[in-house]
């Protein structure tokens, strides 16, 4: 047995009270849904309320002719029904309660509108408001800072940091994904921003990556952030941007063609034996392949002025000097620097120079005079026991040579047999727009040339 | 101080404005006699004022348009209701090539001082012809101004204000907040400017911009996002022609980050022209793409209940759009 309650029901558009005229059953009677049970009068219609149940009527909740509202309870009917909740309010569907049907199509939109109205009616104040104002702490969740969508700022992130001088890159971003807010710069401390922070950007015009230790520092502190499998995102630092920077203008700008060949440099491989533990004695550095090399090439530039140029704007710039830029690697990063007027050095006194160059790349104190202004590149791939690659061509110049590894080989001697020979790939990129093929094989065999001419402890100097 | 609904307040201002001048007539299908409108809004009027002053229309709303063109030129202060303002149509041309042009044709010789009354708005299982947005059909046209009150307190206030302009003024019920709203409204004769946007709550982290219904809606889904910390500027646009640049550019400008919310369909919608005068005014300020919110581009509304409720931009919708705009 369960009790349910029936309500006075909606007798139509704008009609907000009503009462019972006159009960059709009495308390204790068994009655069957959709039976009369009474008749409610509103201002307009006298209308008969059905049962929504069948069971007993057990009480009356109002007294006749007394005005309720829409949706009072009214009586209470004991249901035949197992379980379920007491006292279950229902009112009977004014739509079918009605027997005079509204005439009209627009008195259940009225009726939609009170449903509402009664479910959950809203209470304005517009007056306070408008006056209350809030101060909340907002306590922002703190989303982990990547550098993904960080570095886009919305307009006005752009604009408040500029007028407070904010640096963004010191502003961790409490947006989606790190993204830096308003709010984050409008409540960023400035007096606590770091001294000026260095740009990691550096100056377009310059030859090679030119930064100093100090800032690929500052910059390597860049956060990490992981993707979702876990990768790593590591942003790149200055120098490792610049360097990046600089590839695609020479791969994009510049259209490489590639020659190799193979010279035979046992010749100098004795020669070094014969004299390194001498020359490192009396000139106090070490004597190693790369200055013979660097002194073929340059003795070979003079020759082919061709190879020592640059395009420039549909001209080709013929370079008085030769400025030969030399490879240093370190542990992080190559570094360029350069041989200024290399054709003035004997063999010592280039691998001095190299030398010098080398210890300040390691030292991370180039200073700018000491990378700029080269006209070609040595780079000494077969230190790290490379035996062919193509180089690319360091942005203006026209070609780049990558000397290869020394290996011992048989080669076949001019009368038939065999000999253990030190033999080294030459692989020159050229910019073809300036340099074809013959030029550059030409050169080339130049410079085979004069590699096979050192003999003597008397070509060092 | 009276608890009045919405329906009531813009009863009681019609009311007062029809002792305070006895220039004021109203008119429409079903408004006078006993019935007083197909809501109620009229109901009790021509009991007391006459019924040469509240008085019923045949079922043409073109010449509901046209008979308060001309009852404006002869000195009266017509108010004319349309039933639904999807009923306005067939009335396009009075509204639009006469009220509205009225006072620019004579050089301000002849007025049109009108109000047309309408109530608009779903989520009242009203099927297509009881349920539409029908504002951006007269939007936009110089001379004729467009309001729609969101609370008793404007209700009442704005059409005073309303029956006072010498302008045409077309003023949109929502039929919803009829009797759903309900505020303390004071006896005192005031008038809500016709041209002025509200500031309803202030907050730092997002700017919501809407009326009517969806307006509602905003202001509830602020409260739950301010447990959750974040503080939303809501607007109601209340002058939907002209619009109140000054207040809603403000309004956008303090948090960079903007929701416009209407019921009315996505596109070619007031909002529509809101984020354009905002994109205009206040690029440097913005620190998110500026969000609209609202029905689909489909006819409204539908009838199924179902489908209206998909159709419709509730409290939940909105809640999340803001949520979402907070986290940006």
């Amino acid at each position: 047995m369960t009790i349910k309650i029936i309500e006075m029901p909606h007798l139509g558009e704008s009609v907000t009270e009503a009462s019972i005229a006159v009960w059709l059953v009495s308390e204790g009677d068994r009655i069957e849904k959709y039976d009369p049970i009474a008749e409610a009068v509103s201002d307009k219609v006298t209308t008969e309320i059905p049962s929504n149940y069948s069971g007993v009527v057990k009480e009356f909740l109002i007294d006749v002719d007394t005005d309720v509202e829409i949706g009072t309870a009214i009586v209470k009917i004991e249901t035949d029904e197992e379980g379920g909740e007491d006292e279950t309010a229902v009112s009977a569907d004014s739509t079918d309660t009605q027997e005079e049907k509204s005439e009209e199509f627009t008195d259940h939109i009225n009726e939609e509108i009170d449903k509402e109205a009664k479910r959950r009616p809203m209470k304005r104040d517009t007056e306070s408001e408008a006056k209350g104002s809030t101060t909340s702490e907002s306590s922002k969740s703190s989303a982990s800072s990547s550098d993904g969508s960080a570095a886009r700022y919305s307009p006005a992130v752009m604009r408040i940091s500029q007028e407070r001088g904010i640096d963004l890159s010191q502003v961790e971003g409490s947006g989606k994904h790190g993204r830096i807010t308003r709010k984050d710069v409008l409540t960023f401390d400035v007096e606590s921003q770091q001294a000026p922070a260095e740009k990691a950007e550096p100056k377009q015009e310059t030859q090679s990556p030119q930064r100093d230790t100090k800032s690929a520092d500052t910059s390597k502190s860049a956060t990490v952030s992981r993707t979702s499998n876990g990768d790593e995102i590591v942003p790149a630092d200055g120098i490792r941007k610049a360097i990046a920077k600089k590839m695609v203008q020479s791969t994009t700008e510049i259209p490489h063609a590639w020659l190799m060949v193979e010279a035979d440099v046992s010749n100098i491989v004795k020669l070094r034996e014969q004299t390194k533990a001498m020359f490192k004695q009396q000139e106090g550095v070490s004597l190693s392949f790369f200055p013979f090399f660097v002194k073929a090439v340059v003795q070979a530039l003079k020759k082919h002025p061709i190879i020592n140029t640059s395009w420039d704007n549909n001209s080709i710039v013929y370079h008085k000097d030769i400025n030969m830029s030399v490879a240093v690697a370190t542990d992080e990063h190559l570094f360029v620097p350069v041989i200024h007027n290399a054709d003035h050095y004997s063999l010592s006194g280039l691998s001095k120079e190299i030398n010098r160059l080398a210890t300040l790349a390691r030292d991370g104190k180039l200073s700018n005079t000491d990378i700029q202004g080269g006209t070609m590149t040595i780079n000494n791939t077969g230190s790290f026991g490379s035996v062919q690659s193509m180089g690319i061509i360091n942005h203006p110049q026209a070609a780049i040579l990558q000397v290869e590894s020394i290996t011992k080989r048989f080669v076949p001697t001019e009368d038939g047999g065999f000999k253990a020979a030190d033999m080294v790939n030459l692989c020159l990129s050229i910019d073809h727009r300036i340099i074809d093929g013959l030029q550059a094989g030409r050169f080339l065999q130049d410079v085979k040339e004069n590699l096979s001419k050192f003999s003597d402890e008397s070509d060092l100097y | 101080m009276a608890m009045m609904t919405y329906l009531e307040a813009i009863r009681k201002g019609i009311q007062e404005e029809m002792a305070r001048d006895e220039n004021v007539v109203i008119f429409g299908e079903d408004v006078g006699g006993v019935k007083g409108g197909v809501f109620g809004v009229t109901k009790g009027l021509a009991e007391e004022f006459g019924d040469d002053r509240c008085f019923n229309t045949p079922l043409t709303e073109g010449q509901i348009g046209g008979l308060a063109v001309g009852l404006g030129l002869v000195g009266f202060r017509a108010i004319g209701e349309f039933q639904f303002a999807d009923y306005i149509l067939p009335a396009v041309n009075q509204l639009i090539s006469e009220a509205s042009r009225m006072r620019y044709r004579t050089k301000g010789d002849w007025i049109a001082p009108i109000v047309y009354r309408a109530p608009y708005g779903g989520g009242v299982r009203g099927g297509l012809y009881h349920s539409q947005s029908t504002e951006k059909v007269l939007f936009g046209q110089p001379g004729l101004r467009i309001v729609t009150p969101s609370s008793p307190y404007d209700a009442k206030g704005l059409i005073k204000a309303a029956i006072r302009s010498d302008d045409p003024v077309l003023f949109y019920e929502h039929k919803r907040l009829y009797r759903l709203l309900k505020e303390d409204v004071t006896d005192e004769d005031y008038v809500v400017p016709l041209d002025k946007a509200n500031v309803v709550r202030e907050g730092e982290d997002i700017t919501v911009i809407g009326y009517g219904m969806v307006l509602n809606h905003a202001l509830k889904a602020a409260e739950t996002l301010s447990k959750e910390g974040y503080e939303a500027e809501v607007v109601d646009v209340r002058s939907l022609y002209p619009l109140d640049k000054e207040t809603l550019v403000k309004a956008a400008r303090k948090t960079g980050k903007v929701l416009l919310v209407t019921e009315d369909n996505l596109e070619g919608s007031i909002m529509s022209e809101i984020s354009a005068i905002i994109a205009e005014e206040a690029l440097f300020d913005l620190d998110a793409p500026i969000k609209r919110l609202a029905g689909p581009d489909s006819p409204s509304m539908p009838y199924s209940i179902a489908l209206e409720r998909e159709f419709l931009v509730d409290e939940e919708k909105v809640t999340n759009a803001m949520r979402e705009l907070a986290e940006f």
